[in-house]
């Protein structure tokens, strides 16, 4: 089917093509699940709407509101797109290293944008908007890192999705930034196909993102549950621009930097399938496009050139 | 046996502003009883009074994260690199 009554009903859904050029062999099988192609152009438009759907049906958000939220940004681009279409105010509060197109995007669809300070990363916005959010009561925070029905949503679309396209799965890899996506794809995945593995990719970031004041400012947030996953992995800028662009070279897939994180944590699980002798089908998300992020260079000069440009940014 | 241990901005007053420092250790514990003795107080930031990590600290072994290895149990070999980070969400 692929006729909707509106944008927003059009929503998940998406393709999971296999990487031919990438697996490494027949046995081990990568697939990309390409989640650029929702509504806003990345997987955030799930939990958005799920978000702004229960806060709605939970009488937390009426015409006339304004939401708050704390985002790097592609939360908070699919929520000013569902604000905007359902006629909320929107606030979001957004670190200031993100790149531009972010900002452009933000503002096309008409959020306010209160910049935090690039130190601490996105523990810096949610602390900015907590103290907002306790200064204005009357504003409606979803705060996407706590919120049950942002890990729900992937429970109920994302995961079953995948499973339903690749029953043979054995390994799901996800970026873990609110957590969101893996613990709701990952508990779906363990209820209906126990046996699969769950491994995030986490985004390593420059120092000045890890300048806490303090170890106390440290943040994990609260939808997090270590036991749904089997592996986490460090990425950093320089391995996350390699595998986005061997992404485009090799597969044609323009794809955002966070999903070349993911990707390299997946070729690492596949190079172990490969020794082991093991066959392996591994599912894994394609966060976004490449497109608000051709400002940074990620795509453009040499390796280190674009990872140097990535510095101090919150690239993922 | 050398380990090298990546510190994090917010230890380095401890590690004299060094960014990367030596250990050893046959575990993730040694090796945090062995930075101890050249930079003190370091091991009271990573793990707590029953010896596990601290709560806002993140512990990466070749960039793998040590709680889905053996914690601080998690054994170590010469080469190893251990990332300290602090805990920081993205999204």
């Amino acid at each position: 089917m692929a006729r909707f009554d509106s944008l927003l009903a059009s929503l998940g859904g998406t393709p999971l093509v296999g990487l031919p050029a990438l697996s490494p062999s027949a046995d081990v099988r990568l697939w990309a699940k390409l989640e650029d192609r929702n509504p806003t152009g990345s997987i955030k438009d799930r939990p958005a709407v799920a978000m702004v759907e229960a806060a709605e049906a939970e009488g937390r958000l009426r015409p006339g509101c304004t939401v708050l939220e704390p985002t790097s940004g592609n939360t908070g681009i699919s929520l000013a797109m569902v604000c905007k279409l359902k006629g909320y105010r929107l606030i979001c509060v957004m670190p200031e290293n993100t790149s531009l197109e972010r900002r452009q995007l933000l503002e096309m669809y008409g959020a306010e944008i209160r910049f935090s300070a690039a130190a601490g990363g996105s523990n810096e916005a949610v602390a900015v908007a907590k103290k907002l959010a306790a200064d204005n009561p009357d504003w409606v925070m979803l705060y996407q890192y706590g919120n049950p029905a942002n890990a729900q949503s992937h429970y109920d679309t994302t995961g079953p999705e995948i499973l339903a396209d690749c029953p043979t799965i054995t390994h799901f890899v996800g970026g873990l930034g609110t957590t969101g996506t893996l613990m709701g794809v990952g508990r779906f995945l363990r209820e209906h196909a126990p046996g699969v593995k769950i491994i995030a990719a986490e985004p390593r970031y420059g120092e000045l993102v890890y300048g806490l004041r303090n170890l106390d400012e440290g943040f994990v947030p609260e939808l997090y549950d270590a036991s749904i996953l089997d592996g986490r992995f460090s990425v950093g800028p320089l391995d996350a621009l390699r595998r986005t662009r061997e992404l485009v070279e090799r597969e044609g897939i323009f794809a955002g930097i966070s999903t070349g994180a993911i990707l390299h944590a997946a070729l690492g699980q596949a190079r172990k399938c490969v020794q082991a002798g093991e066959r392996a089908d591994i599912v894994l998300v394609v966060c976004d496009g490449g497109w608000k992020y051709l400002s940074t260079g990620a795509y453009g000069g040499t390796l280190e050139e674009a990872a140097a440009g990535l510095e101090g940014q919150l690239w993922a | 046996m050398a380990i090298e241990a990546r510190i994090p901005t917010i230890l380095r007053n401890y590690t004299d502003g060094e960014k990367a420092v030596e250990g050893s250790g046959q575990t993730l514990a040694d090796l945090f009883v062995d930075l101890d003795s050249r930079y003190a107080g370091i091991r009271a930031r990573l793990v707590g009074d029953d010896g596990s990590l601290q709560r806002f600290v993140n512990v990466y072994l070749n960039d793998e994260d040590v709680r889905f290895l053996g914690g601080v149990e998690t054994p170590l070999s010469d080469g190893d690199v251990v990332t300290i980070l602090p805990a920081v969400a993205g999204g």
